[in-house]
């Protein structure tokens, strides 16, 4: 799913540097970065509530190109940046982590029920 | 008489070849050979082909075709005539006319004049059916158009052709990988019985602002240094989970990644509280972190059970009150 679409249906606006034509495989919803790091693949969209610069660590190394801060909440400073750095797009949505996910699921987005590493082993 | 084919070839194909191979080669369609059967398909004879044709005109003598044939260690030689290719003298015509003591006869009444030939905008694998099945050396190649002569191609050609167009993909491929060194080059160019590579980071207890920083720069050296990226990204959740356990409950400790071409290591040794019961540590979920650190997303006690999924070895040894010794390693 491309992400123009995904903002389009989370209502989200974007942070930063835009990538309408990033393609998103998987999304994941966690406020637990182990989860995050378990639960995700690469490709994959991240919707969380935590704004930390360990959140763009986290992300980036579990392979996560594009972050939506559900809740309305805005990242400091120097997340953004972080983000930039490592190049995954960030967009803030004012809707509640159940209901962005809810939305995504529906309209086609899956998740990424499979164990980190369990595959590439 | 006249001989009705031309045998006009390098050193292997004297009359002996003639005829001996009739069935086109096969080409095994093995994961190997593919790419190589792909370019003979995609390539043009002309992209293969020598375009410096040395010719003569049909109303020179074989003492002529002697001299050339001599000076240039050919087999044999096309005749043109204002630019079209009309016949062929090969280097058993010569032994013929020396043999008869002809030496004085015009080309035109002793060359070939059914030649065979190929088309310059011809797949490269035409041709390679045609060495098949004629047995000939090489081939003159025309312009479909024109029918001029445009050049002239040999099984030499066609395999420095497809050697060159192989070496140019893979260093093609070989720079989108960027300014990636390739890490077995480097230990290759290093001989020793045994060698690697150690890059040692602190990572400081308590310090939430940073944690995360070592395990990204770990991750960007084993990019620069050409790993998978699967198996980068394997290790980096280990490490960045291991960084994580050092930050939320040690004051301190060192990780040391140990790089070695085909595994990479990453040993995390600290003096904090110890691990009381491992087994324990062990089962997802378990955790005895504090709140504030869950409230940074962390502590959810996945750490250690995602460092077992993700690694291809795991040795966890502590000493309650004295300090935890975790080495992980992920094969390349």
């Amino acid at each position: 799913m491309k992400i123009k679409q995904i903002m389009k249906i989370l209502e989200a606006e974007a942070i930063g540097a835009q990538r309408d034509n990033l393609d998103i495989k998987t999304g994941c919803g966690s406020d637990l970065m182990s989860d995050v790091l378990v639960f995700t693949r690469p490709g994959s969209m991240l919707l969380t509530g935590l704004t930390s610069r360990q959140v763009i660590y986290t992300a980036s190394t579990a392979g996560v190109e594009a972050i939506c801060f559900v809740r309305g909440k805005k990242p400091p400073e120097e997340t953004i940046k972080l983000a930039e750095e490592k190049k995954i797009a960030l967009m803030i949505t004012n809707l509640p982590m159940f209901e962005s996910c809810g939305r995504l699921y529906d309209k086609g987005l899956v998740g990424c029920s499979e164990l980190a590493g369990a595959s590439e082993k | 008489m006249k001989r009705k084919t031309w045998l006009f070839g390098t050193s292997g194909s004297t009359g002996k070849t003639k005829g001996r191979t009739r069935r086109p080669p096969r080409i095994q369609k093995t994961a190997k050979t593919q790419k190589t059967q792909q370019l003979s398909y995609e390539l043009k004879i002309k992209e293969a082909m020598s375009k410096k044709v040395l010719t003569l005109k049909p109303n020179r003598t074989m003492m002529d075709v002697r001299k050339v044939l001599k000076d240039h260690r050919f087999t044999g030689i096309p005749i043109v005539e204002s630019g079209r290719l009309v016949g062929i003298v090969s280097i058993e015509d010569l032994i013929n006319c020396l043999t008869a003591g002809s030496m004085e006869t015009m080309v035109k009444d002793i060359m070939t004049t059914k030649v065979v030939t190929l088309f310059s905008d011809e797949p490269l694998i035409h041709a390679i059916n045609k060495f098949g099945s004629h047995g000939f050396g090489r081939f003159p190649v025309l312009d479909r158009d024109s029918k001029k002569l445009m050049g002239i191609i040999t099984k030499q050609d066609i395999i420095e052709c497809l050697l060159s167009t192989l070496q140019s993909l893979y260093h093609a491929r070989e720079s989108k990988k960027g300014n990636r060194y390739q890490v077995a080059r480097l230990f290759a160019d290093v001989p020793s019985d045994w060698t690697t590579l150690i890059l040692k980071y602190h990572v400081k207890g308590g310090d939430f602002g940073k944690a995360g920083e070592k395990s990204d720069q770990l991750k960007g050296n084993l990019l620069k240094l050409g790993y998978a990226d699967e198996q980068i990204r394997r290790l980096i959740i280990s490490a960045l989970e291991a960084e994580m356990n050092l930050v939320i409950f040690t004051s301190g400790g060192d990780m040391i990644a140990q790089i070695e071409p085909d595994k990479m290591t990453v040993k995390v040794i600290d003096d904090g509280p110890g691990i009381p019961d491992i087994e324990l540590a062990m089962q997802p979920g378990y955790s005895t972190a504090p709140d504030f650190v869950r409230e940074l997303g962390f502590g959810a006690g996945m750490g250690l059970p995602n460092i077992k999924n993700c690694t291809d070895e795991m040795k966890l040894e502590s000493w309650p009150g004295k300090g935890t010794n975790l080495e992980f390693s992920v094969y390349s």
